[in-house]
């Protein structure tokens, strides 16, 4: 739109028509809101200059006013927040079957690993009409991944995860830039999204070395000695993992949560955090003893541990084989 | 061209006593308004000239004219400077220290030494911010987030972080004088509903000052305990929450933006009739909406940290709420239009600041609707449409109104009037420079040039250039007053008790006022903004 | 308001002259000291509110870090403040009553025991710092939790409530300084004779923050030293 002087970047995912749907919606509004107000300035400062022998009309005031321009535009306001509230709700429940990307910020770089093994840095390589989420984490300050062709962002914080997703529409480069100021280099922490044709994406994929990221993960969790006590029988010390991910798990101590990122890795790093029940809280804490890549690795093969084998014909919105 | 310098025929607050020690150890509010008015002038150019650094790095796409570690510095201590060593004190300590007690009809505030005191505790805080811009400089943000702040950067953050930390001390003393002087100074008869609006408006800043500013404090304290002493209550590595920084952090700073705006609207409420000739439509809802805002304030903090990683629910609410607190706002826009509908009107100004008061007000409201929406806030947040926002209220809101606010009471201030027409034609500049400058930030967000970036891609020059451009010319703007205010104390024409007219008991006494502000205590008898008793003066004067 | 009257009360030197009688003086110093405590409460709510937040999350964590604490020497802390606030209570009856002795009796007994109070705070952090307990100093946590022996005590999250722990009887010993102070302040004009049943406020207003200090340490004493001293 407008190429010579855009007033919106390029929409490139399924969400980004709706947020500027929205946005235009607001500035009729607020255009209309400025032209109605100064008109009206301006119609009394003309009408109602000083002129002689004329004096002012002394108006208390007008409930009935009053609560009209309380509460219509309160009306309005309502309506503006549902609709922004709509889009959001959207924005932040990611698809069920979506590709799933590593992300690890740091001052002042973004690094990426795909689930295939493929890493980036600071460029992403996604296959267009493809349901993508990002599993980002910073190794130490607070980022934020912000992409204007998809009008997505999200802070990406040291010591958890936090996820984005989008589905991009349209094939092309587009600008990825870190959101959250993090220091000397951060208007260079910048980089791109390269969505490619499904074809193209694959032939990419596979031009690189690559271990796939639950493969690495599964190679550490025999590595690091996790399989001694998480068998997958029930005579390990601690509890199957199998099926684990994406589930509720009851606690020791009463509670039951969502077995998702964050709950993996808080169980690596800080294990006593939250004991299932009916275990005993013996698991070592590897806090200091796993990069964040390696993290995401043994995420990765926990989520995997979950998902139904390939053999089975999944069915995804838009049919893309993986290798 | 006026007259020279008259010998004062009477005794009045400016010559009563002469030399540097009645000036420095006065509490008159009246001289302690005038020690904060040369010292915010002061700390306002400096913080205007971080700003013109800025535009001009940013003319081209590379970082080529400061390094990059410097442009962290810069929009860093712009922020900080101009937040809380210009426009926090800036109506309150200045026009609020001046007015409050003699629109009252009281002699002076409650607490007239803790007054000065809080003037002591802003210079000596003003100057541990000096001490950090001339080592090096702080980079954290204004916004001083962990783990940043806490555990990387290399910079001055201790010093900054005290330094507002004590300048909170000198807003709360200020906050505290002002609520127990409304409360229990008032003149006989000055009752609630018979305060002016600026009053009421003082009021609700008051308390934000007052309940908001301390949580402030504590935080900077834990940042600082961090910093040195290696404590880690925000450090992630030991299990601690750098979003739990965020919240109280915010949790000040969102209800210190309406510390910003509600003296500016208290300003613009005594403007609007004086040069309507009637009274304020609406004053119930006016000091109601002021009272509003001041509670809902504080309930909206979290719209800063949409996408910080805050539960989908807590987003809802607090988006629902930051509706809801525009809502006082959008009615004082329609109650100030409506007290022009058959007014009678003139142009001096004072009144031109407050129309543009009103028209860059509600653009910088409105784009606060599109912020409140949780859709387009994850696109534009952290970008130049928040900028944008937030100076066309700070700037194109609280500024205009302070400015219109100097004019209009400049001849109670110094006995002397400014020139009329330089006060136009910098009215008229500052507007259009401001508009200049921000208007192209908009649309900047919304094609995604994110905030505090040293160098950018270059699609975005084109708009950078116009907003430095437009930064320029609003320079000029604001140069123009500093030069004829000072004429003017020498040269202007001499002013009369009421030159404007106006409504109000500062105007009852004369201009300048005597130390004491009434010869005897006043008895109210009449309601407000008493226009319809209160003849239009045969011209507006004007001076040269 | 008669002239007279104020005539009168400005030959009181008491009366500042911006005030038209002593009442108006009077309610004003309450109302800005109750202000000024509505303001500390803020602040001290900050850190109150990072405490909550972080105990609801470490549990185990601050239970284990508060059972280190001396209880015995908090509890005697918690009594001298008590007692240091009905001396002081008495103080402001004494000025009401205009005995000048007992008056500068009672001040100075409540010095006394707020002295104690930074006193015996002092031993507990000089401990707390001998066994390793101050963050940033060399810090050293290794306790498991009561009835678990195989479960360690997480020592960053311990370090968490240590920092609260030190931040808030640090600032709150700094309010106690600041507290003493104004009290040295008070004994000396009370020792010149300038409170009267008249005109007392500053001995009224100085109570009122004592009793503010006091009751901080009321909220502290259970939140940091009571977690869980069952086990």
């Amino acid at each position: 739109m407008f190429d010579n002087f855009p007033l919106w970047p390029a929409r490139a995912s399924v969400g980004a028509a709706n947020v500027d749907a929205l946005y235009i919606f607001l500035v009729a509004l607020s255009v209309f809101t400025c032209v109605a107000i100064f008109t009206m300035i301006l119609v009394f400062a003309v009408k109602y200059r000083r002129r002689p022998g004329v004096v002012a009309e002394q108006i208390e005031g007008s409930n009935a006013l009053e609560i009209t321009w309380s509460v219509i535009p309160m009306i309005i306001f309502l309506f503006i927040f549902a609709w922004g509230a709509v889009i959001y709700f959207h924005e932040r429940t990611p698809a069920r079957d979506s590709a799933q990307i590593y992300v690890v910020a740091k001052q002042w770089m973004w690094k990426l690993q795909h689930e295939e093994g493929v890493r980036e840095i600071n460029e992403l390589h996604v296959p267009v009409d493809r349901d993508v989420e990002l599993i980002m984490t910073s190794q130490d300050v607070i980022h934020s991944f912000y992409v204007p062709a998809f009008r997505i962002k999200q802070d990406v914080l040291p010591g958890r995860y936090t996820t984005f997703w989008f589905r991009a529409t349209k094939t092309g480069t587009y600008h990825l830039f870190c959101a959250e100021y993090c220091g000397t280099q951060h208007s260079g922490m910048i980089g791109q999204i390269v969505v490619m044709e499904p074809a193209q994406y694959e032939a990419w994929l596979s031009g690189g070395p690559s271990i796939p990221l639950p493969q690495a993960g599964q190679k550490l969790f025999a590595e690091l000695g996790c399989s001694t006590c998480h068998r997958a029988d029930t005579q390990g010390r601690g509890p199957s993992l199998e099926g684990v991910f994406g589930k509720p798990v009851m606690l020791e101590d009463g509670r039951t949560v969502m077995a998702d990122e964050n709950y993996v890795r808080e169980s690596i790093l800080t294990p006593a955090a939250k004991v299932v029940k009916g275990f005993k809280p013996v698991m070592p804490v590897f806090q200091g003893l796993v990069s964040d890549e390696q993290l995401n690795a043994l995420v990765a093969y926990v989520k995997s541990l979950s998902q139904p084998p390939p053999e089975q014909g999944v069915k995804r919105a838009s049919a893309t084989p993986l290798p | 061209m006026a007259t020279a310098a008259v010998t004062p025929e009477r005794e009045h607050y400016l010559n009563q006593e002469y030399g540097i020690k009645s000036w420095l150890l006065t509490t008159d509010h009246k001289r302690i308004a005038l020690l904060y008015l040369v010292s915010i002038t002061f700390f306002f150019f400096i913080g205007g000239f971080l700003a013109l650094l800025i535009r001009l790095e940013l003319l081209t796409p590379a970082g080529d004219l400061v390094l990059a570690d410097t442009y962290n510095k810069l929009f860093t201590m712009h922020g900080q400077i101009m937040i809380f060593f210009f426009l926090i004190p800036s109506i309150p300590a200045v026009l609020g220290n001046f007015l409050v007690p003699m629109m009252i009809g009281a002699k002076d505030l409650a607490f007239p030494r803790i007054n000065l005191l809080s003037w002591y505790i802003y210079i000596a805080a003003g100057c541990l911010m000096l001490y950090c811009l001339g080592t090096g400089g702080v980079d954290t943000g204004w916004t001083f987030y962990t783990p940043f702040s806490t555990a990387f950067s290399n910079t001055r953050v201790v010093e900054a972080g005290l330094a507002i930390f004590i300048a909170g001390f000198s807003s709360i003393l200020t906050g505290l004088n002002f609520v127990v002087t409304i409360h229990r100074m008032r003149a006989p008869g000055m009752t609630w509903t018979r305060l002016p609006l600026f009053i009421w408006s003082h009021y609700a800043t008051s308390i934000i000052m007052l309940l908001g500013t301390p949580v402030l404090a504590i935080t900077l304290v834990m940042v600082v305990l961090e910093r040195t002493l290696h404590l880690g209550i925000f450090d992630p590595r030991l299990g601690g929450d750098p979003l739990l920084f965020q919240h109280l952090f915010w949790f000040y700073s969102h209800p210190a933006v309406y510390i910003m705006i509600l003296p500016s609207m208290g300003v613009i409420s005594e403007i609007i009739p004086c040069f309507s000739r009637k009274r304020i439509f609406g004053y119930n809802f006016i000091a109601l909406a002021s009272i509003s805002i001041a509670v809902i304030g504080f309930l909206v903090w979290a719209h800063h940290m949409f996408v910080a990683g805050i539960s989908l629910y807590s987003a809802l609410i607090f988006s629902l709420l930051s509706y809801l607190v525009a809502v006082p706002s959008a009615i004082k826009v329609f109650n100030w239009t409506a007290t022009m509908y058959k007014g009678s009107i003139t142009f001096s100004t004072p009144m031109l600041y407050a129309f543009g008061f009103i028209g860059l007000f509600t653009m910088g409201g409105l784009t606060g609707l599109f912020l409140a929406a949780l859709g387009i806030d994850v696109h534009v947040t952290d970008t130049y449409f928040v900028v944008a926002h937030f100076h066309y209220i700070m700037v194109g809101g609280a500024v205009m109104g302070y400015l219109g606010g100097m004019h209009f009471w400049w001849p109670k201030i110094s006995g002397r009037m400014y020139p009329e027409n330089w006060g136009r034609l910098a009215a008229l500049i500052v507007f259009i420079g401001f508009n200049l400058t921000f208007f192209p930030q908009f649309i900047l967000g919304y094609l995604g040039m994110p905030r505090r970036y040293w160098q950018y891609p270059p699609e975005y020059q084109v708009l950078n250039v116009l907003s430095t451009a437009g930064a320029t010319i609003l320079a000029v703007g604001y140069l123009l007053p500093m030069v004829y205010f000072l004429w003017s104390m020498r040269y202007g024409k001499i002013a009369d008790d009421n030159p404007w007219g106006a409504s109000g008991l500062e105007w009852m006494t004369s201009s300048p006022p005597p130390t004491f502000n009434f010869e005897e205590t006043p008895e109210v008898t009449w309601e407000a903004y008493d226009y319809a008793n209160i003849p239009a003066p045969e011209e507006v004067q004007v001076g040269g | 308001m008669a002239d007279s009257q104020v005539a009168v009360e400005h030959d009181n030197p008491a009366l500042r002259h911006h005030f038209a009688t002593q009442e108006q003086q009077r309610e004003a110093a309450s109302l800005g000291m109750w202000l000024f405590l509505g303001t500390e409460i803020m602040f001290f709510g900050g850190m109150f509110c990072a405490y909550l937040i972080y105990r609801y999350w470490y549990y185990n964590e601050f239970a284990a870090g508060s059972r280190t604490l001396n209880i015995w020497l908090g509890t005697t802390n918690t009594a001298v403040l008590i007692c240091s606030s009905l001396t002081v209570a008495l103080a402001v009856r004494a000025a009401q009553t205009g005995k000048r002795k007992l008056l500068l009796g009672l001040l100075l007994a409540t010095m006394l025991f707020g002295l104690a109070f930074l006193a015996i705070k002092g031993t507990e952090w000089h401990d707390e710092y001998v066994e390793h307990h101050v963050p940033g100093m060399g810090f050293q946590f290794d306790t498991t939790v009561p009835q678990h022996p195989d479960q360690k005590i997480d020592p960053q999250h311990a370090q968490i409530f240590f920092s609260l722990y030190f931040t808030m009887t640090g600032i709150h010993a700094l309010h106690m300084i600041i507290g003493l102070g104004i009290f040295i302040y008070l004994t000396v004009m009370a020792w010149k004779g300038r409170y009267t049943p008249e005109y007392h406020t500053p001995i009224e207003i100085g109570g009122l923050y004592w009793h503010f200090v006091d009751i901080i340490w009321i909220y502290l004493f259970p939140l940091l030293y009571l977690i869980d001293r069952k086990k």
